[in-house]
C-alpha cells in the first residue's frame, strides 16, 4: 500500500523529472510556470544571452514591471531614475528576444506580480509557481506550491524548465474556530509569525488547515500564504476548494469548457491524505487571535493591539534581549508604552500582501465619511491596473481622496521603496506590508505592519489604534 | 562559478539574528543589469553610517574578513541574490551559522559562498576565537569538512553531497542539467498531456 501523503509531498512528486539523490530528497522539478520582474531578472537574461541558451518553454513565463516603477497619478513611459529606467528598457529587450509577453508600465493589465498572476488566472491549483521574488509562496491560497528563487535558479528555470529541488519538511498548522469580528487575514498570519519566530517554518512547506481558513476568502488566503515566506516558509498551501474554483473560473487565462470541467475534476484531489503525518504541527486557536501590530524591526516582534512596547529586560534568552533592545532604538520607542499611543506621520496601503479589491473595500469602509489626522500623509497604491480600475468602479477611489489619502497608480511602490515612494528618517509609517526590516521603506523609515483596516484607522486617528474602536467612533 | 577548496582567512562575527538582505545589500544598490558595482553596497547603512566606526567589517583585522560568523536566519526576506553577489565581491568566501533562510542558501550556492550549519554551541565557539584579533584567522577545507584554527580548533561541519561537489569543482548548474535534456522532454510531454489545460 502506499504511503499516506501530504499535499506537498503529492505536488513534488507529481513534478519530479528525476531524484538526483539516492533517497529521493533532491530531485529535479518541473516548473510549470513563471513570473519575471525588472529587477530580478536582467542577469538571467545576460547569462543566457552569454551561452547562447533560448528559453526553453517562453510561453510559460510574463514579465510585469512592478518594483521600480514609479506610483504618481499620471502615467507615463518613462523613469525618473536612470538605472530604473535601463532595467524597464532592457527588460523589454529581454521579454522580447526571448519571446515573453511583458506587461510594461503602460499596459492595462500591469500591476504586482503577485496579483497580476491570480487576477488574470494563470495562477492554477496544482501547479509549482517559483518566481524571482521571495513573494511567490502567495500562489499556495490556490493549492499551487509556489516559492521565491534568487536570479541564478531565474536563469536555470528560462533555460530548462526545471530547478534542482530539495525537499523540504511538512508544517501544519490548524487555525479552526471563528474570528472575532474585525479580525482579518493579515492578524492570522502575524500571530502565526510572532508564535513561531521569522525563522520558525525555515526549511518547511506550511500548510494551513482548519475551520477558519477555510472560511476566509481566497483573497484573504493569499494574505496568509504571502507572508508565510516572513516566518521563513518556501511554500505554504491551502487545500483548493469550491471556492478557489469559483474565484478563477472565467478569468481571461484560465482554462474553459471542456478543459476546464477536466481541470477541476483533477483539482478536487488535491489534499493531504487523511493520514498524512506532518513534521511538525502547530494549532492556533482562531477565537486567540487580536488585531496585530509589529512594533520591532522583524516581523516575529509583533502583538496584539491592545498590549504594550515590551521590556527587553523580562526577556530572559541574551541574544533576543539584545535583538529587542536593539529594535526599540532604532524604533525610537521606550519599553511599556502602550502601542495604541504610538503616533504616526505616514499610513501605505498597498503591496503584494494586502493591495486586492477586497483589501481596499475593507480599508474603504473604515476611512468612509473621515478624514486622514492632520500631519499625516496617507497613500493608497492599488496591487494592479485591474485592481485600480475596479476600485474606481466601485468610488473606493472618491472615498480614500474624500477623506485625505493619495490614491495612485500599482506597483511594490513604498514596501521596499526601490522607486521614488520613500520614509524619511525617522518618519514613522503604518503599512500593510509584509516586512518592517531596518531601512525597508527607506534608511531610517520606521514601519508598524498591520492589516489595511488598521492602517486606515491608523491615519484617521493619527496613531496606531484598534480598528474595530475606530469604527466603533470611540 | 568559483570553486572553493581549501580557504584560510580573517573570520568576522556578526551575532545579530534575522540578519536580512534589504540590510546586506540595500535599495539603491539594485538598480544595475549586471552584477557588478555590488562591493560599496554590502552592508552599506552600517560600513558607511553614524556608528561605523564600531562595526566589525571597519576594524582591523576583521576590514579583510573572508568569513563571517553570523546569527541565527541570516539571509531572511528578499530573494535579491545581489546580496550573494555584493559578499563575493567584498572578499567572503563562507558564512558560518546556525540557520540560514532557503532562497538565501541556494542564491549561495550558485555564486561558490560556502555556507555552513553548525550547532549553537559551536558557534559560540566560534564566535569567541574569532572575536579576538590574535586568533581570528580560520582555514576551511571543503574537501574535508573541517574548520580549523593555528590553535588547534577543529569542528568538522555537514554538507550535503550534491553541494560540496559543485563547490568544489565549481560545476555550471544549467550546463549540468541540459545533460538531461531528453529526460525534461520526456517528462513534459507526459505531464502535459495528462494535464491538457496546462499545455
Amino acid at each position: 500500500m502506499a504511503l499516506a501523503r501530504t499535499l506537498y509531498d503529492k505536488l513534488v512528486d507529481s513534478h519530479t523529472v528525476r531524484h538526483l539523490d539516492a533517497d529521493g530528497r533532491r530531485v529535479l522539478l518541473y516548473i510549470d510556470r513563471t513570473v519575471l520582474n525588472e529587477y530580478t531578472s536582467p542577469q538571467a537574461f545576460t547569462a543566457l544571452r552569454e551561452a547562447g541558451r533560448p528559453a526553453w518553454r517562453p510561453g510559460a513565463s510574463l514579465g510585469t514591471v512592478d518594483h521600480v516603477n514609479p506610483t504618481a497619478s499620471h502615467r507615463v513611459a518613462a523613469m525618473p531614475d536612470a538605472g530604473a529606467a535601463r532595467q524597464a528598457e532592457y527588460f523589454a529587450e529581454n521579454c522580447r528576444d526571448f519571446g515573453i509577453e511583458l506587461f510594461d508600465v503602460l499596459h492595462p493589465l500591469q500591476g504586482i506580480e503577485h496579483v497580476v498572476m491570480p487576477e488574470i488566472g494563470l495562477v492554477l491549483p496544482g501547479m509549482v509557481i517559483a518566481a524571482g521574488d521571495s513573494h511567490t509562496t502567495t500562489y499556495g491560497a490556490f493549492g499551487t506550491l509556489g516559492f521565491g528563487i534568487g536570479t541564478s535558479d531565474i536563469e536555470h528555470y528560462l533555460a530548462t524548465q526545471t530547478l534542482v529541488y530539495k525537499r523540504l519538511k511538512s508544517m501544519r498548522v490548524t487555525v479552526d474556530g471563528d474570528l472575532a469580528p474585525g479580525v482579518r487575514a493579515k492578524d492570522v498570519v502575524m500571530a502565526l509569525i510572532r508564535r513561531i519566530g521569522a525563522s520558525g517554518a525555515t526549511g518547511y512547506a506550511i500548510e494551513f488547515a482548519g475551520s477558519a481558513i477555510s472560511s476566509l476568502s481566497v483573497e484573504g488566503r493569499m494574505t496568509i500564504c504571502n507572508m508565510a515566506v516572513e516566518a521563513g516558509a518556501r511554500g505554504a498551501l491551502v487545500a483548493p476548494d469550491q471556492r478557489v474554483f469559483e474565484y478563477i473560473k472565467g478569468r481571461p487565462r484560465a482554462p474553459k469548457g471542456r478543459l476546464w470541467d477536466q481541470a477541476v475534476a483533477a483539482w478536487r484531489l488535491l489534499e493531504s491524505d487523511a493520514d498524512a503525518v506532518f513534521d511538525q504541527e502547530v494549532v492556533l486557536p482562531a477565537s486567540d487571535i487580536e488585531p496585530m501590530v509589529t512594533w520591532g524591526t522583524s516581523p516575529d516582534q509583533a502583538a496584539p493591539i491592545s498590549m504594550k512596547v515590551p521590556d527587553p529586560v523580562l526577556e530572559t534568552n541574551p541574544d533576543r534581549r539584545r535583538d529587542m533592545e536593539r529594535a526599540l532604538a532604532y524604533m525610537g520607542l521606550a519599553p511599556g508604552m502602550p502601542l495604541d499611543t504610538i503616533v504616526i506621520d505616514r499610513a501605505f496601503i498597498g503591496s503584494c500582501t494586502n493591495a486586492r479589491i477586497e483589501d481596499l473595500r475593507d480599508a474603504a469602509a473604515v476611512v468612509r465619511g473621515r478624514h486622514v489626522a492632520s500631519g499625516v500623509r496617507a497613500m493608497v497604491v492599488p496591487g494592479s491596473s485591474t485592481v485600480k480600475r475596479q476600485a474606481e468602479a466601485e468610488g473606493l477611489d472618491r472615498v480614500f481622496l474624500d477623506a485625505g489619502f493619495e490614491w495612485r497608480q500599482s506597483g511594490c511602490s513604498m514596501c521596499l521603496a526601490m522607486n521614488d515612494d520613500v520614509l524619511g528618517v525617522g518618519e514613522r509609517c503604518a503599512s500593510s506590508t509584509n516586512r518592517n526590516f531596518e531601512g525597508r521603506q527607506g534608511a531610517g523609515g520606521r514601519t508598524h505592519l498591520m492589516s489595511p483596516a488598521m492602517v486606515a484607522a491608523a491615519a484617521i486617528a493619527g496613531r496606531l489604534t484598534d480598528t474595530r474602536r475606530a469604527v466603533e467612533g470611540e | 562559478m568559483q570553486s572553493f577548496a581549501i580557504v584560510t582567512g580573517i573570520a568576522a562575527s556578526l551575532p545579530a539574528s534575522n540578519v536580512d538582505t534589504d540590510v546586506i545589500m540595500p535599495k539603491q544598490f539594485l538598480k544595475g543589469v549586471d552584477r557588478s558595482g555590488l562591493r560599496d553596497g554590502v552592508f552599506h547603512d552600517l560600513r558607511f553610517g553614524t556608528s561605523k566606526a564600531d562595526f566589525v567589517l571597519n576594524r582591523n583585522p576583521w576590514r579583510e574578513a573572508r568569513f563571517l560568523v553570523v546569527g541565527p536566519n541570516f539571509g531572511c526576506g528578499s530573494s535579491r541574490e545581489h546580496a550573494v553577489w555584493g559578499l563575493g565581491q567584498f572578499g567572503i568566501r563562507a558564512l558560518i551559522g546556525t540557520s540560514f533562510a532557503g532562497i538565501f542558501f541556494d542564491n549561495c550556492a550558485h555564486n561558490g559562498l560556502l555556507a555552513i550549519t553548525l550547532e549553537p554551541d559551536q558557534i559560540e565557539t566560534l564566535t569567541a576565537v574569532v572575536s579576538n584579533p590574535a586568533s581570528a584567522e580560520l582555514t576551511i577545507d571543503l574537501p574535508n569538512q573541517t574548520i580549523t584554527a593555528p590553535s588547534g580548533l577543529r569542528i568538522a561541519f555537514d554538507i550535503e553531497s550534491g553541494r560540496k561537489e559543485s563547490l568544489v569543482l565549481g560545476l555550471d548548474a544549467v550546463g549540468t542539467t541540459l545533460q538531461a535534456r531528453e529526460a525534461i522532454k520526456q517528462f513534459e510531454r507526459g505531464y502535459l498531456r495528462e494535464n491538457p489545460w496546462l499545455a
